[in-house]
């Protein structure tokens, strides 16, 4: 839980493309679940209003590393940091810090679909009415669900259960739920691995819309999404971290052999 | 084509006959008891009810079947077991859902581990061993700070029911807390709520439906119970509002008059086969209506 301080974190694997504007920068991390290790000492910058996605085979850390961000990992028994991760310049697991009011700033949106069994509209009311939010509910409420792309959908509905809304529906519902709290960031686990194409490519267009607004994190499985849909790519394996670059560079030029193999589909 | 299977038959397997037929004996054996009961329940209550009007049965206020003149007005019995009930639901209601919050929402493996295991022990203690610790620690500990109690009285009687039923709303809630998704918890701490919000606006509501039925199940025990009551309530039929006093639920009755000395096949003998039916059909009520509400529960999840 200790992280150590190391200011003289530099990425000296990957000498180009470093964004410039980071709100989140990852230095020397590494996790562990009750002593095994998960992510070993991984370092890169998340850029401002860009879209970074963490890809790598199955096991290899990707949602550790994504938890850690918003510090979901507290809930798990045994979890241990080392390394930095620093937050506009301060330390994320820093004893100041309050683990729920960074959760409002860093928001978060699940592999499988989790809306409260609660109308449609309470599930996008409900954090910020926690919060304190004060305005209006309902602009708030419309103006999350229609920046989702689920406004035209539900606006005939909004009162009914939000468990009676499809997959891809439901899930549009949780980004809508994490927007409503106007987060800095938003960490996303494959947010698409449990739906169709047809959503799939709706919330790949979202991902487009939201990212002048928003700096988004991104787990994928899909090559096709990564490459399409964001700025910078990590490759994760084992916990390590091979590569970090632009997309287009992993995806044309990597550096690693690894890395080629990987995105190219040869192993994985 | 291969003629390794034939499809004819093999003649009647008969291990398989005797096991099915065995199991099937098993079951139709509780259910002609049930059966039984009932009918024997409903036949004696009829001859009640040609002797007693329903009416006055039903809203009598004087319960006194034993001695002349007779009454048999049963709303006192009712009033006694109203008020077991409704005291022992609010001691067992709120701590036990208090309880189970904590030990499914607060507590570490560890203590969970300890505590639950403790809880169901709690609920198979035999109820007489309620009764007897509301006689010699309960009654006596209330008579010392307010000395006007009876030895026999309903607020002993209700705590002591209160405690019996606590672990049963404690482990039921706790199941039905355990079963929300932790996905739901994520989602809710990842918008900022702390882990009070989280549990009280997301957890106990989402696992409210199988919280009311353990509600529902602990106090259709309550009602039904009998020796602990007798025990620590007395048998003194009253609709007295005062918890000092000795009062006698529908149970308590039917003990008392199956103990006694009172003849069967007589009027007084038939009392409590028409106490007994109404007992029945409370109870069923509030089973019933669990049920209803834990099934409802359940197609919420699949
Ligand atoms: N709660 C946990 N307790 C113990 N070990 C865990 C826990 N969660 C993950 N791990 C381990 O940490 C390692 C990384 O897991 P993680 O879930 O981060 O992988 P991932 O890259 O997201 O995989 P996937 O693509 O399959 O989702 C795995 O070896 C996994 O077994
Ligand atoms: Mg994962």
């Amino acid at each position: 839980m200790n992280p150590q301080t190391t200011p003289e974190a530099s990425d000296s694997e990957n000498p180009i493309s470093i964004p410039e504007n980071s709100v989140l920068d990852l230095q020397k991390v590494s996790i562990s679940y009750s002593g095994n290790p998960a992510v070993n000492g991984v370092s890169f910058p998340i850029a401002e209003h860009k879209i970074t996605s963490i890809i790598g085979p199955s096991g290899c850390g990707k949602s550790t590393l994504l938890r850690s961000l918003n510090r979901m990992n507290d809930f798990v028994d045994g979890v241990t940091l080392d390394g930095q991760i620093l937050y506009m310049g301060q330390d994320l697991y820093g004893n100041d810090i309050d683990p729920v009011a960074l959760r409002r700033r860093i928001g978060m949106v699940f592999q499988k679909p989790n809306p409260f069994p609660k109308s449609i509209y309470k599930n996008v009311a409900w954090g910020p009415s926690i919060n304190g939010y004060i305005g209006s509910m309902d602009e708030l409420v419309e103006q999350s669900l229609v920046q989702a792309a689920l406004w035209e959908e539900v606006k005939d509905r909004l009162h009914e259960s939000a468990l009676g809304l499809s997959g891809g529906q439901q899930q549009r519902l949780c980004i809508a739920r994490a927007l409503a709290m106007s987060p800095d960031i938003l960490l996303m686990d494959e947010p698409c691995s449990a739906l169709d194409p047809i959503s799939t490519a709706h919330i790949e267009d979202l991902l487009f819309e939201l990212k002048s607004n928003y700096t988004i994190v991104i787990v994928t499985h899909n090559m096709q999404q990564a490459s399409r849909a964001s700025d910078y790519t990590a490759f994760l394996e084992l916990g390590n971290l091979i590569e970090f670059g632009t997309t287009r560079q992993i995806f044309t030029v990597p550096q690693q052999k690894r890395t080629e193999e990987y995105v190219t589909g040869r192993f994985g | 084509m291969t003629n390794k299977h034939t499809l004819e038959k093999r003649g009647i397997r008969w291990n398989e006959y005797f096991i099915r037929s065995g199991l099937g004996l098993c079951t139709l054996s509780s259910v002609v008891t049930t059966g039984v009961i009932i009918y024997i329940l409903v036949k004696e209550s009829l001859d009640f009810f040609t002797e007693v009007p329903l009416m006055d049965f039903l809203f009598g206020t004087q319960w006194v079947p034993l001695f002349e003149p007779s009454s048999y007005g049963v709303l006192p019995l009712l009033w006694g077991t109203l008020v077991i009930t409704v005291g022992a639901a609010f001691i067992a209601l709120p701590v036990g859902l208090a309880s189970a919050v904590y030990i499914s929402e607060y507590a570490s493996p560890k203590v969970r581990t300890i505590v639950k295991p403790l809880l169901e022990l709690l609920a198979g203690i035999p109820t007489v061993v309620y009764g007897y610790f509301a006689l010699t620690f309960v009654t006596p500990l209330l008579r010392s700070v307010f000395p006007g109690f009876n030895v026999f009285n309903a607020l002993s009687g209700a705590i002591v029911v209160g405690i019996m039923i606590l672990p049963t709303v404690a482990t039921l809630s706790d199941n039905a807390l355990r079963a929300v998704p932790d996905t739901l918890r994520q989602g809710a701490y990842a918008l900022g709520a702390t882990s009070f919000e989280v549990t009280t606006q997301v957890v106990v509501p989402t696992g409210l439906s199988g919280i009311m039925a353990s509600f529902l199940l602990a106090i259709s025990r309550a009602v039904g119970e009998t020796m602990a009551v007798t025990l620590a309530a007395g048998a003194t039929p009253s609709l007295s509002l005062s918890m000092q006093e000795s009062i006698q639920t529908i149970t308590a009755y039917i003990v008392q008059v199956s103990l006694g000395d009172t003849p069967a096949g007589g009027i007084a003998y038939k009392t409590i086969f028409a106490v007994a039916g109404l007992l029945f059909v409370i109870t069923l009520a509030l089973n019933t209506l669990s049920q209803w509400i834990l099934s409802r529960y359940q197609a919420e999840y699949d």
